[in-house]
């Protein structure tokens, strides 16, 4: 179960690294619950609340967008993926005055996690989305929150396509910092 | 926003192929070596009969030593860049390499009476190359610190430190066709002094700005 899951992933950034859009949509839908498992747990060995768990997977979710060219094509995902969360995680824990140690030799579970939760929210994004400037704010929420396109985002607020990709980058870049200064 | 809207949103930010970011490194270390280069051009120069001495075993290691580092110092920076690579080996290289240099002191303190060691390990001009190495790698650091910013380093000191180590070994690779003094007393001392100079700053660097 592991190794396939693993390979699975290598399979979907490859394929995602390439520019296969499709691909890295099914790699991050199946990342989200391995790293939901993963931080909980994560959470509960510090033992700190697991309410905050959404935030840090949505904030790990960013990075591991912002940060995808630091993965070694053809090298495993797993400890890719985990270093960055595990990264967050004492982060996380460090900006509400914690200092934890988490060994990271406990990821191998995380990769089975296939419970489908699709519906969790994040309190944090939302804050910060709110300290965007206001064209970013509008294009990151029209295409995350309502599910349009980037052509139909363009359409709605007469920008060209360009912009609305620019927006969109700025917009996401600006909220991993906000989540890893602020928190 | 729920994690699928977030997903969706970073699905659309996808455009393109993503370049690895050992590209990025070596394009992004170019214009620093540049400017480190034309630095070295105009304010030094190779010193005169470099290449007539080029055999000389002093000289010789002391032009290729730091290259052997740098070399080093880049595999590491890349593996500190990248989250879950094992940069133990390289930093583990980079023990044997101060190894080797420990090795050129202790001969050359067999081959050298004791009367001249105190010459040979002052030089001609120390406080010079005190000020030249950590000039020269100025612009290789903060190009280095640049692409690092790209990287996803778990360890921002140690990475920055590594950067220093990289910028601090092409300065010395530089700098050592100017120096007259080939002494490996010289170069341990007074070459490892400024590289320690640049490998702190790298480091205060990295605390501060490699963050993410």
């Amino acid at each position: 179960m592991r190794e396939d899951g693993e390979r699975e992933w290598g399979l979907f950034l490859q394929a995602a690294n390439t520019g296969d859009a499709l691909a890295y949509r099914r790699f991050l839908t199946v990342l989200a619950p391995a790293l939901r498992q993963f931080i909980r747990r994560s959470l509960s060995r510090a033992c700190a609340p697991e309410t905050d768990a959404e935030d840090i997977v949505q904030e790990v979710l960013l990075a591991i967008h912002l940060k995808r060219q630091t993965w070694m094509s053809g090298s495993p995902v797993a400890p890719w993926v985990f270093t960055i969360a595990r990264h967050k995680v004492i982060d996380f824990l460090r900006r509400r005055g914690r200092r934890v140690h988490l060994p990271l030799d406990d990821f191998s579970e995380s990769i089975a996690a296939e419970v489908e939760e699709p519906n969790l929210i994040g309190a944090d994004i939302d804050r910060h989305l709110d300290s965007l400037s206001t064209v970013q704010r509008k294009v990151v929420k029209s295409i995350a929150v309502t599910g349009v396109s980037i052509a139909e985002t363009a359409a709605d607020l007469s920008m060209s396509q360009g912009a609305v990709r620019v927006a969109l980058h700025r917009g996401l870049a600006a909220l991993a910092t906000k989540f890893s200064t602020i928190g | 926003m729920k994690t699928e809207n977030l997903i969706h949103a970073l699905t659309a930010d996808q455009s393109g192929p993503t370049p690895p970011l050992a590209r990025t490194l070596m394009r992004g270390l170019l214009p620093g070596v540049a400017v480190a280069v034309l630095l070295y051009l105009v304010i030094l120069g190779s010193r005169p009969h470099l290449l007539a001495h080029f055999l000389e075993p002093r000289l010789l290691f002391k032009l290729i030593f730091p290259w052997a580092v740098g070399a080093c110092a880049l595999a590491t920076v890349l593996r500190l860049a990248q989250p879950g690579a094992d940069a133990r080996r390289y930093g583990r290289l980079l023990l044997v390499l101060a190894v080797v240099l420990g090795a050129a002191v202790v001969t050359e303190l067999i081959v050298v009476p004791p009367a001249h060691w105190k010459a040979s390990w002052i030089g001609h001009n120390a406080r010079f190359c005190l000020i030249v190495i950590p000039t020269l790698s100025f612009a290789p650091l903060i190009a280095a610190l640049i692409v690092l910013r790209r990287g996803a380093p778990t360890n921002p000191v140690l990475a920055g430190a590594a950067a220093g180590l990289l910028a601090a070994a092409i300065g010395a690779g530089l700098y050592a066709t100017h120096c007259p003094d080939d002494s490996p007393l010289f170069v341990a001392c007074w070459y490892g002094l400024a590289t320690l100079v640049v490998v702190i700053i790298g480091s205060i660097a990295g605390s501060k700005w490699l963050r993410w």
